[in-house]
């Protein structure tokens, strides 16, 4: 009986399985490769920091990733005067509005908030990076599988050269850009393992004590229980 | 030595003379009888407690640093949106102090509804213990208010529409119901006046209701004692000295056996706070990392996990009566789901008060109910159109299992009574 009602209770768990699909590709793992994370600051700093702000990340946050403030003040720090200011940009608001349709999102946490049922934040970024294609119909003249009628035209398109949509449904490189098939998706992956890491910057350093936390209290529970035995030894 | 004992002593019967805290200690703690048989559902009243206490602590520190502010900085983001941030990256800590806090809001939902349950259990509702329970039923629906007026605060697309949506509900009820709506946002959308009073509501009204009804709630129980796996009054046996025979003090054997709670808890709840403070998504919903647009309706807006059994219940009523709007029943639907739990006391007929002595009858409606409530959790992170794996239509369901979480509780005067059901023992035992 007991069982059985067990296995009715978690019954509805099956479930969670069910849904329409949107297929993402996963994002290889790099938040411990530290030459990856500096690419992909580098990669940020250059094509994203024009339009996108990261208005809640300090460029001498960058510390995190191995950099020191010299080589973020030589070679990172386009868009501040000090290594203290946040990721700010030039462009206007309202200016931007009307250029694109619509003004580029701030992405100090657009890893996090792009997670969804479907896989992580950084595989959305990741597949939403690779998947630009061309379309005339596009004031752009970029469309994307995963952001339909996307307002930003394909910034990384001289990287990774024109894509086209087939008849299949399917991508087609028409035109190959500076950077080989492979060696696109490994700067994508840098790119996006950067993006990710900007969503919560503390995010390794959590991890690492939570082990020590866990440890600690593993200890403190071996000597409660110990002093609960203790006491009860003569209740019965 | 025994000269530090008599200036302590001494100091103990200068405050005595003044303010009881030797007779307090001794009716609350070293001379309050609880049961010896306590089992593991036990351990949450005391967890809720502390709960309370992170919450209080965290909060205290995180209102230092957020600005409940909607206007927009210089990167066109909400300000208090902003703050949250700030307190994640730049305040020492604030990362910790946040995920405490916002794992503390589901781990003390997890907790109030394994200490709820523990009550269904065991009878612990039944007479002379009705007022705890009463109070502990408002302890809830505060809890639900404070949940609510906090999840505004980080103003976030979920935050932002979840609060629309709710408050929205109130414009259902006839006659006042669009003025209502109105006064209680402050404006005619969701907006700087609304996250300024719930930011005061969260921070200040709230949690003073809060502490003081569960000091009534603790006062209560230890004037009637507490309840036990066994469902019987160990008051009834006592030895020469009125002490009950099953009775152990609180402290030190509750007080050494609640540590051991604590801790085994505080590692379930670093393993969120450090490994997956999001939950799944289901602690801190991913939408909300994107700040409130008013221009952007969020393709599905679903409650946070502890309100969707009740998000259902709104949602399963979806035709009009007496001329008046189905949202307005839904309403009447979600409030009546949760204050019918105050009436357990007089619904249950029961002869026992465990399950333990309880007949199949009530361990199966109570199981079915249970199944039932998860069903509905589950459904209302949904929208209304999904089908368990793609064929089973999800809204009726909610529909059929919300029938059945009325009837389980409105019929249970004729269950309760007609189950048949095993005798209890004299006294409590230990298994």
């Amino acid at each position: 009986m007991k069982k059985f009602l067990t296995a009715i209770l978690f019954a509805p768990l099956l479930a969670l399985a069910a849904g329409p699909e949107l297929h993402l590709d996963r994002a290889p793992d790099k938040a411990n490769d530290k030459a990856a994370l500096q690419n992909g600051a580098k990669i940020f700093v250059n094509y994203c920091l024009n339009c996108h702000s990261a208005s809640y990340m300090r460029y001498n946050r960058l510390s995190d990733i191995g950099l020191n403030e010299a080589q973020i003040k030589d070679n990172l720090l386009f868009t501040a005067d000090k290594v203290g200011e946040p990721m700010m940009i030039a462009m206007q608001r309202a200016d931007a509005k009307v250029w694109f349709g619509a003004a580029p999102p701030d992405l100090s946490v657009i890893a996090r908030a792009r997670a969804s049922e479907f896989g992580s934040g950084a595989d959305w970024l990741y597949t939403y990076l690779r998947t630009f294609y061309r379309d005339d119909s596009r004031p752009s003249g970029w469309n994307n599988v995963v952001f339909e009628n996307v307002g930003m035209p394909h910034v990384l398109w001289d990287l990774q050269g024109d894509q086209i949509m087939g008849e299949d449904h399917k991508l087609k490189l028409a035109k190959p850009g500076k950077l080989k098939p492979q060696e696109y998706d490994a700067m994508v992956g840098d790119l996006v393992a950067y993006l990710k890491y900007m969503g919560e910057p503390v995010a390794e350093f959590r991890k690492q004590l939570g082990v020590i936390v866990l440890i600690f209290l593993a200890v403190i529970f071996v000597f409660a229980y110990a002093l609960k035995r203790e006491y009860w030894k003569d209740i019965h | 030595m025994s000269k530090v004992n008599a200036i302590l002593q001494g100091t103990l019967n200068w405050v005595d003379e003044r303010f009881p805290l030797t007779a307090n200690w001794k009716a609350h703690l070293s001379e309050y009888y609880a049961p010896k048989n306590f089992n593991f559902w036990y351990f949450f009243g005391s967890l809720a407690m502390l709960v309370l206490v992170i919450q209080i602590v965290t909060g205290i520190f995180l209102t230092m640093h957020f600005k409940p502010d909607a206007s927009l900085n210089a990167s066109g983001v909400p300000v208090a949106f902003a703050s949250v941030e700030y307190i994640m990256r730049d305040v020492p800590w604030g990362w910790l102090i946040r995920y405490m806090h916002s794992t503390g809001a589901s781990a003390f939902f997890l907790v109030v509804y394994m200490h709820m349950f523990r009550g269904m259990l065991y009878g612990s509702y039944r007479k002379p213990r009705e007022l705890i329970w009463i109070f502990g039923i408002i302890i809830f629906l505060a809890l639900m208010a404070e949940a609510f007026f906090g999840y505004l605060l980080p103003w976030g697309q979920m935050s932002f529409w979840g609060a629309q949506v709710i408050v929205n509900l109130f414009s259902a009820i006839p006659l006042i119901g669009p003025d209502l709506s109105i006064w209680l946002r402050g404006d005619y959308v969701v907006g700087d006046a609304t996250l300024n009073r719930f930011f005061a509501f969260h921070v200040v009204a709230v949690p003073m209701v809060l502490l003081g009804l569960v000091a009534a709630h603790i006062i209560a129980l230890h004037e009637v004692g507490s309840n036990n796996p066994d469902g019987i009054e160990i008051k009834k046996k006592k030895d020469a000295n009125g002490i009950p025979l099953d009775g152990i003090p609180f402290h030190p054997y509750y007080s050494v056996k609640d540590i051991v709670g604590v801790v085994v808890f505080l590692m379930v709840f670093s393993i969120v706070v450090f490994f997956m403070p999001e939950g799944g998504g289901y602690f801190l919903e991913y939408n909300n990392f994107f700040p409130a647009d008013p221009l952007v309706t969020p393709p599905h807006i679903a409650p946070v996990w502890y309100f969707t059994p009740y998000y259902s219940l709104l949602r399963a009523v979806t035709y009009p009566l007496l001329g008046i709007d189905a949202k307005f029943w839904g309403v009447i639907a979600m409030g009546a789901g949760t204050l019918i739990f105050a009436f357990l006391p007089w619904l249950d007929r029961s002869p026992v008060k465990s399950i333990r002595y309880r007949g199949p009858l009530t361990k199966w409606l109570l199981s079915i109910w249970v199944v039932g409530f998860f069903i509905l959790g589950f459904l209302g992170t949904k929208a209304p159109s999904y089908a368990f794996f793609g064929v089973i239509p999800g809204a009726p369901v909610a529909q059929i299992l919300s029938v059945y979480y009325f009837l389980f509780f409105l019929t249970m005067p004729i269950w309760s009574s007609l189950d048949r059901c095993k005798p209890e023992p004299d006294r409590v035992t230990m298994k």
